[in-house]
């Protein structure tokens, strides 16, 4: 279960670049619930997943992950409980290494990792059998580098790592949105696989309408650093991509009028 | 065929050197100029217990552990301290010279009467050819101490390299190559970058004093001076064992490190044998490796400007 309270994140306070990323966001999140994050551009909604990945500590706000009070945690004690999958398909892997050694590493994600063999003979069939998975005919590539592969290639077994030790939370960070739709396809059919097999709490942001209303059995749109809407139950599966898009196009209507205008007209009609 | 022997020897010791710069410069990315200082360090610190009459063993390991501190301390200039990672190893380095100066209390130490590993090995030597004159290997006349140095030193770095390659293959080696390869990946599956680069750098200049302390054994003397310019001596090492093995294959590059550095002595062993006047010798050195570096990218550029019809597939 996943609890965030009013965080709050500036970016450069004080000075002419200053953002405000955050600005008060609460949120609860069941446990195996899969909650798809859409917004505007700059909406805030890649920064809240790092918020809780731990990329930078938030200003004001707490976070509760599983029992423990993240808020302060640096990222890489997070990663105990927290499974990862960029946006970028080089992020997700190191390039250099061998398939089986890049999963030998997601094995012992947030483990004390000492001087026993990072794949073992007992641990290379278990790695085979999981690769077989996927469907892609990695099993009988494990000692090739990473670097050879494609991007969807590589954004599966990075959702395969990320998943291996089935964390109490998994972010989604747009990661289809750099591959090509056929890929991105395959992505997303073992994303729903495996998220749906393991029963996992997830986090997914997406810039798809389509994947949005597809998966997931919430989703919520921000904008400006805050959440706006909230779709859950029978309005979230009554929603179709189309709605989403009037919901946008509502936002930037709104946008267009400055703000002593949108006040005026409040204290009017309101 | 002194000659011969002699450079081959201290390739194969500067080898240790270059293994520790092909951690810092290839695994994590990072010229670690601390190299310069933690060379002399180990060879400061070992010279200096073995005249105060401490074993040739215990010296040699208590150079190491010195080595390692350096780079610990480099290490946490550039994580802790959020120090560009050149400028802590610079500072590191610089504060070394001094800390050099007072751990031998001037500014060369000469091992005439004490006994070394070097003199462990002749000892070795004689017992096992069974003469302490000369040896004749296929018709050359080889001196047994020449002899026993290379085979104690050749030893030694096999071992090394075998501890290390193995080292690479554990859980913790793997995620100190992950670590140099993608950072922001490892973070994500819960490693601490900082601590690994701290550790790594402890690692790399643990092996770079092993290789200073054997030095100062090698040639009998340790000296304040001779750190200068041992970096970019190390990535000549490693480039040209890189081009030698032509692969990423982590046993395969430690090999190539090797012969690199041995490769690299024998051509300075020639060039001089030649009449290169031994002035010159950095400068060369700092030619070859910028060379090496700006190559492969002006031999891209070239390629991509001048298209090639083969290259279309």
């Amino acid at each position: 279960m996943l609890q965030i309270e009013g965080i709050h994140k500036t970016f450069n306070p004080g000075t002419v670049n200053e953002v405000r990323a955050l600005q008060g966001v609460s949120l609860t999140l069941n446990q195996g619930s899969f909650l798809i994050i859409i917004g505007t551009n700059g909406s805030g909604k890649s920064t809240l997943l790092n918020a809780v990945a731990g990329s930078f500590i938030v200003d004001t706000g707490t976070i509760n992950l599983a029992d423990h009070d993240i808020t302060k945690w640096p990222e890489h004690r997070r990663a105990k409980l927290i499974g990862r999958v960029f946006q970028n398909p080089f992020s997700g892997t190191a390039p250099t290494m061998s398939i089986a050694e890049n999963l030998a590493l997601a094995a012992r994600r947030g483990k004390s990792r000492g001087l026993g063999w990072a794949v073992g003979r007992k641990g290379h069939a278990e790695l085979r059998e999981r690769v077989r998975t996927l469907n892609m005919g990695l099993e009988d590539r494990l000692d090739n580098a990473i670097g050879s592969l494609s991007g969807g290639q590589r954004q599966a077994l990075t959702l395969l790592m990320a998943s291996w030790l089935k964390p109490d939370l998994l972010l989604l960070d747009e990661h289809t949105a750099a591959l090509d739709p056929k890929s991105a396809e395959q992505v997303i059919r073992l994303t729903h696989d495996i998220i749906a097999r393991d029963k996992l709490t997830t986090l997914m942001v997406t810039h798809s309408m389509q994947q949005a209303v597809n998966l997931g059995d919430r989703i919520i749109m921000m904008h400006r650093g805050r959440i706006l809407h909230d779709l859950q139950g029978s309005e979230r599966a009554r929603a179709r991509p189309e709605d989403l898009l009037t919901r946008f196009e509502d936002i930037r209507r709104r946008e267009q009028l400055d703000a002593p205008v949108a006040e005026m007209l409040q204290n009017f009609y309101v | 065929m002194t000659l011969l022997i002699g450079s081959l020897t201290l390739g194969l010791i500067l080898a240790l050197l270059a293994l520790g710069v092909y951690i810092s410069f290839r695994i994590f990315d990072m010229p670690d100029i601390t190299a310069e200082g933690s060379v002399t360090l180990g060879a400061a610190v070992a010279a200096t217990l073995m005249v105060g009459g401490h074993g040739a063993v215990v010296s040699t390991i208590a150079a190491t552990l010195a080595g390692m501190l350096a780079g610990a301390l480099t290490g946490l200039l550039a994580t802790k301290c959020r120090i560009n990672k050149l400028l802590s190893g610079i500072l590191v380095m610089t504060a070394l010279y001094s800390v050099n100066l007072h751990v031998m209390g001037k500014s060369n130490v000469p091992l005439l009467n004490e006994i070394t590993l070097a003199t462990r090995a002749e000892q070795f030597g004689a017992a096992l050819f069974g003469t302490s004159g000369d040896l004749s290997i296929a018709g050359w006349e080889v001196g047994v101490r020449d002899a026993s140095m290379l085979l104690g030193v050749l030893l030694f770095i096999a071992f090394a390299c075998v501890a290390l390659y193995l080292f690479f293959r554990t859980n913790l080696g793997t995620a100190m190559r992950a670590t140099g390869d993608n950072p922001q990946m490892i973070r994500a599956l819960g490693v601490s970058v900082d601590m690994f680069i701290v550790f790594g750098l402890a690692m790399s200049n643990g092996l770079i004093a092993l290789s200073g302390a054997l030095i100062a054994q090698y040639q009998g003397f340790a000296d304040v001076q001779m750190g200068i310019g041992i970096v970019v001596l190390g990535l000549a090492s490693v480039i040209i064992g890189e081009a030698l093995v032509g692969t990423r294959a982590v046993g395969m590059l430690l090999v190539g490190t090797v012969m690199g550095s041995v490769l690299f002595r024998l051509l300075v062993a020639i060039a001089l044998r030649w009449g290169l006047n031994p002035n010159d010798l950095k400068l060369i050195t700092a030619v070859f490796v910028f060379a090496a570096l700006v190559m492969p990218t002006l031999i891209r550029r070239f390629r991509t400007t001048v298209p090639t019809p083969a290259k279309a597939a």
